[in-house]
């Protein structure tokens, strides 16, 4: 092994053990304080032409906090996660019903602009998703398209402090005009996080930002979405009840289209109420 | 009657071999239980029926090869030596021709000579012997080999093994027939080409402004004028237009179709302008000539300006239509290529579905598209009927395409129609410009294949 990969090895190291403390951080009582509420959703189904996807879901989420969905697969999270930026609206034969509010306000009002919720509520997506292009640009494509940078140092300046947030900059400084597409797994997430950053939003939904990632990358991007609870709402859908456990305050159990269970993320994991949490938990069923 | 004796053959023998392999093949596991049979019962009898077959249908192929020039050197022999002298080639063959079709009994015209008459029974006689002989040497020599390959069938046999060489062999066979049609054809305009460049010089083909080849081929020295660039200018006229009412068309079709269209609307539309692809392109040709040329003659009157009715224009136009479909198909399949993640990262954004496609579907699909439009160009500039009938077949080089032209395509036709010799440059000159065209589509087609490969690895 050379001196660079021990080196490598030296960083990783240190980040998952800061990791560890940050979830050791996230499971403190103290979260369970009650914070202002950001979203709340009252009885919202989702049909896919005939099929039922989601039976009459209701939760409120709180500001400045990780929300983590958990279940096994099909059982609706990423359904229900996709309401929450309309994202369903982009799938033919899907109706959504009830209502999901944003700040009080009704986000499936038809008033409402779908695409200056989308400006608010960001998203990251399971499988890295980095346009063609270069990294620069795809950080600048949600500022360029909204017109919030009065000129280029203004764009620059955005791409450069979203790259920070995200945690990317100084391995791509370099670079910026290479293609997104060329980076790491994890990088490209990390990317992918910075553009979502870029447009300014309140909310970042993630659905399964790390499934596609190696455990190093995974720790890195848990690491990310602690930091980012300080200024953000995050909901994130995750196949791992560890990464739940390690990065959430708020833990919301779906299973086949039900909402079973969800409060704080310590109650659920170490008390459940509910026979079918528990047996989740416990590794029984999904 | 002789092909279905053979065509009979070669079924039993396929048939009998493959059952003897097979039961053999079967009786493998039964009788060595314990051993590990290597290759299942199918594979042995695929490859008993190989082993038959082959040798059988080399002796076949041998027999078609060398059968007629045997015939001939047969009929030869029985034409008495003094008549065979006084003939000259021609009458040779002419004899050896009469002779044959009296000894299949056709009959010929004329009185028949009784030297004809006895070299056709002889001959007769000689084909139905050599006949089954041949068919005694197939049967014979496949029976043999039948056995042999029956009598190596053992559990440890590797039976598929061979049976996927011999499939594998075919394969390659296949695909080199291909490869080597497109070979010969190259070679052989290359060769009539050069035939034609032996009459004309190269830089007067070119470069030569004049295309008025003479059509009397007994002239002495005075061939006519053989210019490329009026039929080249003529071609890319009809190719840009083309192009410019395809492309747009086309494109937004194919972005309407992906993006917009509801599933059950793009069910039916997809199809019916893939039919556009299905109409035959003379029915574009009198279709141009007899309703679009005179109507852009019409309103050329309205607007003052002095349009033909026959020009670049009216061939572009319908050209341009018939190419809709493959921009159109070609750049919906590409489109719909592009991952659903990329669409979802933009709208996630908050961009809008206009946004989205300019910024990142077209962005990303551009590559393709151009190879679309490259495929749509060589077609177009190939293309012969619709040109043929609507662009005026006046090859004089035009600053406008308001006016009649010519194409090299159209040019190949006039040349090769009529009496046509192959000593002179008039039919020659057709081979230089099958040439040129060839060159001209193949170069479009390796820039389209090598940006559709860029694209495809853009995502892997």
């Amino acid at each position: 092994m050379t001196n660079t990969e021990n080196a490598k090895m030296d960083m990783v190291a240190s980040k998952i053990m800061t990791t560890q403390q940050s979830v050791s951080a996230a499971m403190n009582p103290i979260d369970s304080l009650e914070r202002q509420l950001r979203l709340t959703a009252r009885d919202v189904t989702v049909h896919y032409g005939a099929k039922q996807a989601l039976h009459g879901i209701s939760i409120d989420i709180p500001d400045r906090a990780v929300t983590s969905f958990i279940g096994p697969s099909g059982c609706g999270k990423s359904t229900f996660l996709r309401c929450i930026n309309r994202m369903n609206d982009t799938i033919e034969g899907a109706r959504v019903g009830g209502t999901i509010k944003l700040d009080g306000e009704d986000i499936y009002d038809p008033s409402l602009d779908v695409v200056e919720l989308r400006a608010r509520i960001g998203m990251v997506f399971q499988k890295p998703n980095p346009f063609p292009k270069s990294i620069f640009d795809n950080v600048a494509y949600g500022p360029r398209i909204h017109g919030l940078a009065k000129s280029k140092a203004d764009l620059e300046e955005i791409v450069v402090s979203s790259l920070r947030k995200a945690g990317l900059f100084e391995e791509v400084k370099d670079r910026l005009s290479e293609p997104g597409t060329g980076l790491s797994g994890g990088q490209q997430q990390r990317l992918c996080i910075a553009r979502a950053i870029a447009v300014g939003p309140e909310v970042i939904l993630m659905d399964e930002p790390c499934s596609a990632l190696d455990p190093i990358a995974t720790a890195i991007i848990e690491e990310l979405i602690d930091e980012l609870r300080e200024n953000y709402t995050i909901v994130i859908v995750t196949h791992s009840m560890q990464q739940a456990a390690r990065v959430s305050q708020k833990t919301a159990f779906f299973h086949l289209g039900n909402l079973i269970e969800h409060g704080d993320t310590e109650d659920i994991f170490t008390n459940p109420v509910n026979k079918q949490t528990q047996d989740y938990i416990m590794g029984r069923i999904g | 009657m002789n092909s279905m004796i053979i065509a009979g053959l070669l079924l039993v023998l396929l048939g009998l071999s493959y059952q003897t392999g097979w039961s053999k093949g079967r009786g493998l596991s039964a009788a060595n239980s314990g051993v590990n049979v290597h290759s299942r019962p199918q594979y042995h009898a695929a490859r008993v029926a190989i082993w038959t077959l082959v040798p059988a249908l080399v002796i076949l192929a041998l027999w078609m090869a060398f059968g007629p020039g045997i015939t001939r050197g047969y009929i030869v022999s029985q034409i008495p030596v003094d008549i065979l002298t006084a003939l000259d080639q021609g009458g040779l063959t002419a004899t050896i021709q009469r002779i044959g079709a009296l000894a299949s009994g056709y009959g010929v015209a004329g009185e028949i000579q009784p030297f004809e008459q006895s070299a056709a029974d002889a001959l007769r006689n000689f084909q139905t012997i050599t006949f089954l002989a041949m068919i005694a040497a197939a049967a014979g020599l496949a029976i043999l080999a039948l056995l042999y390959a029956r009598s190596r069938i053992s559990p440890r046999l590797r039976a598929r093994n061979d049976v996927e060489v011999v499939i594998t062999t075919l394969l390659i066979f296949c695909s080199a027939v291909a490869i080597m049609t497109t070979i010969g054809i190259v070679l052989s305009l290359a060769s009539e080409a050069l035939r034609f460049f032996s009459f004309i010089n190269p830089v007067d083909f070119f470069f030569g402004t004049v295309w008025n080849p003479s059509f009397s081929t007994t002239a002495t020295q005075d061939y006519g004028d053989y210019g490329l660039l009026p039929l080249l200018t003529g071609t890319l006229w009809v190719a840009a237009i083309a192009s410019l009412v395809a492309v747009p068309i086309g494109l937004m079709t194919a972005i309407y179709l992906s993006q917009y269209a509801p599933r059950r609307v793009r069910a039916v539309i997809k199809p019916v302008i893939e039919i556009l692809a299905g109409i035959p392109t003379i029915v574009y040709g009198f279709f141009a000539l007899v309703t679009v040329g005179p109507f852009l003659a019409g309103v050329g009157n309205v607007i003052g300006v002095d349009i033909s009715a026959t020009s670049a224009l009216t061939a572009g136009l319908v050209m341009g239509i018939m190419i809709i479909p493959f921009i159109s198909s070609l750049s919906d399949d590409i489109l719909n290529q592009v991952p659903l993640a990329m669409r979802d990262g933009s709208y996630g954004l908050g961009a809008t579905q206009s946004e989205t496609i300019r910024n990142v579907l077209l962005p990303a699909a551009l590559p393709g598209i151009v190879g679309a439009f490259l495929l749509a160009v060589s077609r177009a500039i190939g293309e012969t009927m619709i040109v043929v009938l609507a662009a005026g077949n006046s090859p004089v080089l035009r600053g406008t395409p308001l006016e009649p032209i010519s194409t090299i395509t159209v040019s190949i036709v006039n040349q090769l129609t009529g009496d046509s010799d192959f000593a002179g440059p008039q039919s020659l000159v057709a081979f230089a410009l099958g040439l040129t065209l060839f060159v001209i589509t193949l170069l479009l087609n390796i820039v389209a294949l090598y940006i559709v490969r860029r694209f495809r690895e853009q995502y892997e």
